[in-house]
C-alpha cells in the first residue's frame, strides 16, 4: 500500500554540523516528488532521513518529525530495519552485489534476510520485479550471470528491481540517472511513471527537464552561504514551480541564473 | 608543427632488432676473455662484467643512432631486468639447494616412519611424527587465532569508534612486532602458572603460535574489510537487512577471497617457527597424537635437532625443510582454489 509522507520541523545533523534546517513537507501517496537544488544543499541528506539511512553515518542525528502512513519514523520503539523494508532506496551509483548473480541480486532482500522462499515463488518474484524494472527482456536468458556483467543503465534498473522486490510502499531515488546515457535515462523515467501507480516516489535530480517530465510536485532546496544549513525554499506543483514559482531564488535556479 | 615532430619521430632511425643480441654476445665474449686472463674466471665476476659492458655499449650505440630518449629507455630496461635477476638469485638458489639436498633422504618411508630405534649413521627413520605435530600445532593455533582475529577485525572496521578501537589498533601493531621467542616464553609462563612447571603439551606451542598469528590475521582481514565499498553495506541496509546479516552475508562474503589469502599467509608465517616450539612443545622421537598431553615433534624443531646431530642428520634436516616447503606450497594452492571459488566473477 503506497503511503503519504509528512515531514515537520526536520533538522538534520552530522555531529555538530547542521546540514539541513526546518523542513516541512507534505507528500501525497502515489505521487512523484522531485527534489532539486544546488550541490551540497542537503537533498541526499534529507532523502536518507526518510528511510532512516541517515543514522548509518557515525555521529549523524535527526531532530523533528517524519511520518509515513501516520507512523512516526523516529518514534520510540520503531525499528529502523523495518522502516527500510517499507521505504526502498535506489542510489546515485548502481551498486549491485558483485558476488551475486542477476537473479540473486533481485532476491537479495529475501536471501540476505534468511527468509525461506520456494523455488517457484523465487522465480516468480524475479520475473515480476525485473518486468517491473523494465529489464526482464534484456536479461531473461542470463539470470545466473553476475550482476556486474550488465551495463551501467541495466545495473541501475537491476537495483530498482532489487528495491521493488521487497515490496516497499515508498521508493526513494537519489539521482538515479546521473551516470546514465539518454536512452537508459528515458527507460528509467518511463519506469518511474509506471511505478507511480504502486508506490510513492521521491526522486532527487539535477536535471530540470527530468524533474519537469516525471514529477507531480517539485521541491527546491537551497543553501545561502557555505556553512549554513540547507533549507527547503518551496514546494509546489511541478507546473507551477516551472512556470511561476513564488520565490525569486527558485526562479533564478530553474532558469539557470544561479550564483 | 606537432604533425611534423610526430612524422620525424616515426621515421627516426632504430637499431636493428638483432643489435641487442649481437652486443650481448660480444659483451659475454669480451668478459670471458678478460676473465681467463686472470686466475681462471669465476662465474659471478664474468656475468657482472658482461652486464656492465652490455649496458654501456648498447647505451652508447643507441644514443648515437636512436637519440637520447630511446637510449635512456634501453638503459632503464637493462637496470630493471638486472634488478629482477639479482632478486631471483637467492630465491632460485634456495629452492635449488633445498630440493637437491632434501631429495637425498626424501621418500615415502621418510614421510611414513618416525625416529624410534634409529641411532648412529642409520639412514632409516623419518619425520611422520614431526609432520603430524606441525599440522596439529599449527592447526590448533589457526583454530585459536582465526576466530579471534576475524572478530577483532570486524569490530575494528564495523563497530569500533573512539579510544577503545584506537587502543586495540595500537596493541595489534605492537603485537605484530613481538619476537617469536617472547611468544614462546609467554606461553610457557602461562601454562606453568596454571599446570605447574612439568607440563608439556602441543597446545602450549599452539598458544605461542597463536600469539604470533593473531595480529597478522587481524591486520590482513581488517585491510580486506576496509576494501569492501560502503555502497554495498548501504545497499543491504536499504533493503531492510540488519547490520549483523549485512556483515556476514555482504561484507564477509565480498571480502572472502582476500580473507582466505590473508589467513593462509598468516599460517605460512608461523608454520616454520622454531624457537617458541623448542621451549614449549619440546621434542620427541615418536608419534604423539594428543595435543593436550606430552611433548611433540614438529618439522622445524626436527630439522634443527637433526642438523645439530650432524652426519646423516644433516640430510634429514634438509628433507624436513623440503617437506615444510611442500606443505606451505600445498596450503597456498588450497588457498588459491578457495579464493577463486569465492572471488566475484567478472563476467
Ligand atoms: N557523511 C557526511 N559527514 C559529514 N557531512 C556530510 C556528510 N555527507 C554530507 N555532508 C554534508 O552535508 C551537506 C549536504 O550534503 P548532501 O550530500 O546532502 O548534498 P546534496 O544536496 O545531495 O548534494 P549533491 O547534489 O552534490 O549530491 C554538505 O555540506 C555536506 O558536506
Ligand atoms: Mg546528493
Amino acid at each position: 500500500m503506497p503511503q503519504g509522507i509528512q515531514v515537520k520541523d526536520l533538522n538534520i545533523f552530522y555531529g555538530d554540523f547542521r546540514a539541513v534546517a526546518d523542513v516541512d513537507m507534505e507528500i501525497e501517496s502515489n505521487s512523484v516528488t522531485a527534489l532539486i537544488g544546488p550541490s551540497g544543499c542537503g537533498k541526499s541528506t534529507f532523502l536518507r532521513t526518510l528511510n532512516r539511512m541517515h543514522e548509518v553515518v557515525p555521529g549523524a542525528r535527526v531532530e523533528g518529525n517524519v511520518q509515513i502512513g501516520g507512523v512516526d519514523l523516529y518514534g520510540k520503539g520503531v525499528d529502523p530495519v523495518a522502516v527500510r523494508r517499507e521505504v526502498g532506496m535506489v542510489f546515485q551509483r548502481p551498486n549491485p552485489f558483485p558476488t551475486m548473480s542477476i537473479a540473486d541480486n533481485v532476491l537479495a532482500g529475501v536471501k540476505l534476510n534468511n527468509r525461506r522462499i520456494s523455488r517457484s515463488d523465487a522465480a516468480d518474484l524475479v520475473e515480476r520485479s525485473l518486468r517491473g524494472a523494465n529489464l526482464w527482456k534484456e536479461v531473461k536468458d542470463r539470470l545466473d550471470r553476475p550482476g556486474s556483467s550488465l551495463s551501467g543503465g541495466q545495473q541501475q534498473r537491476l537495483c530498482i528491481a532489487r528495491a521493488i522486490a521487497v515490496e516497499p510502499s515508498v521508493l526513494l531515488m537519489d539521482e538515479p540517472c546521473s551516470a546514465l546515457d539518454p536512452i537508459s535515462t528515458l527507460a528509467i523515467e518511463e519506469l518511474i511513471s509506471q511505478l507511480k501507480e504502486r508506490y510513492t516516489i521521491v526522486i532527487v535530480t539535477h536535471n530540470m527537464q527530468q524533474a519537469a517530465r516525471v514529477s507531480d510536485r517539485t521541491g527546491f532546496f537551497n543553501i545561502e552561504n557555505t556553512g549554513d544549513p540547507g533549507r527547503l525554499v518551496e514546494i509546489d506543483d511541478t507546473a507551477t514551480m516551472f512556470s511561476n514559482p513564488s520565490q525569486r531564488a527558485t526562479e533564478d535556479y530553474i532558469s539557470g541564473r544561479f550564483g | 608543427m606537432t604533425a611534423l615532430t610526430i612524422e620525424r619521430d616515426i621515421q627516426a632511425r632504430r637499431l636493428p632488432a638483432r643489435a641487442p643480441w649481437l652486443v650481448g654476445a660480444g659483451a659475454l665474449a669480451v668478459s670471458l676473455a678478460v676473465g681467463s686472463l686472470g686466475s681462471g674466471p669465476s662465474v659471478p665476476a664474468v656475468v657482472a662484467l658482461a652486464v656492465v659492458l652490455y649496458a654501456v655499449t648498447l647505451y652508447v650505440l643507441s644514443r648515437a643512432v636512436e637519440g637520447p630518449r630511446r637510449a635512456t629507455d634501453r638503459l632503464a630496461g637493462i637496470a630493471v631486468t638486472s634488478a629482477f635477476g639479482l632478486a631471483m638469485i637467492p630465491l632460485v638458489s634456495l629452492v635449488w639447494i633445498v630440493v637437491s639436498r632434501g631429495l637425498r633422504l626424501f621418500s615415502i618411508s621418510f614421510l611414513s616412519t618416525d625416529m624410534v630405534g634409529i641411532f648412529g649413521e642409520m639412514t632409516e627413520g623419518g619425520a611422520v611424527h614431526a609432520i603430524v605435530g606441525t599440522l596439529l600445532v599449527t592447526g590448533a593455533a589457526a583454530l585459536i587465532s582465526i576466530p579471534v582475529g576475524l572478530f577483532t577485525a570486524i569490530y575494528l572496521v564495523e563497530y569500533g569508534r573512539g579510544p577503545l578501537a584506537r587502543a586495540i589498533t595500537f596493541l595489534v601493531d605492537v603485537m605484530t612486532g613481538i619476537p617469536s621467542i617472547v611468544a614462546g616464553l609467554f606461553a610457557f609462563a602461562l601454562f606453568t602458572l596454571i599446570f605447574g612447571p612439568a607440563y608439556r603439551a602441543g597446545i602450549m606451542g599452539a598458544v605461542a603460535l597463536a600469539v604470533l598469528m593473531t595480529p597478522v590475521v587481524i591486520r590482513s582481514v581488517e585491510e580486506m574489510l576496509r576494501l569492501v565499498p560502503n555502497e554495498l553495506r548501504e545497499a543491504a541496509y536499504a533493503l531492510g537487512v540488519p547490520k549483523w546479516l549485512t556483515i556476514v552475508k555482504v561484507v564477509l562474503r565480498t571480502a572472502a577471497a582476500g580473507i582466505v589469502t590473508g589467513i593462509m599467509l598468516a599460517v605460512a608465517r608461523v608454520i616454520g617457527e622454531t624457537a617458541p616450539l623448542l621451549i614449549t612443545v619440546g621434542q620427541l622421537n615418536q608419534m604423539n597424537w594428543d595435543l593436550f598431553d606430552g611433548r611433540m615433534m614438529t618439522l622445524p624443531v626436527f630439522a634443527y635437532r637433526q642438523y645439530a646431530q650432524g652426519g646423516v642428520g644433516i640430510d634429514r634436516a634438509w628433507a624436513a625443510a623440503l617437506t615444510l616447503i611442500l606443505i606451505v606450497m600445498a596450503l597456498n594452492l588450497l588457498a588459491r582454489l578457495i579464493s577463486r571459488y569465492f572471488a566475484p566473477k567478472a563476467r
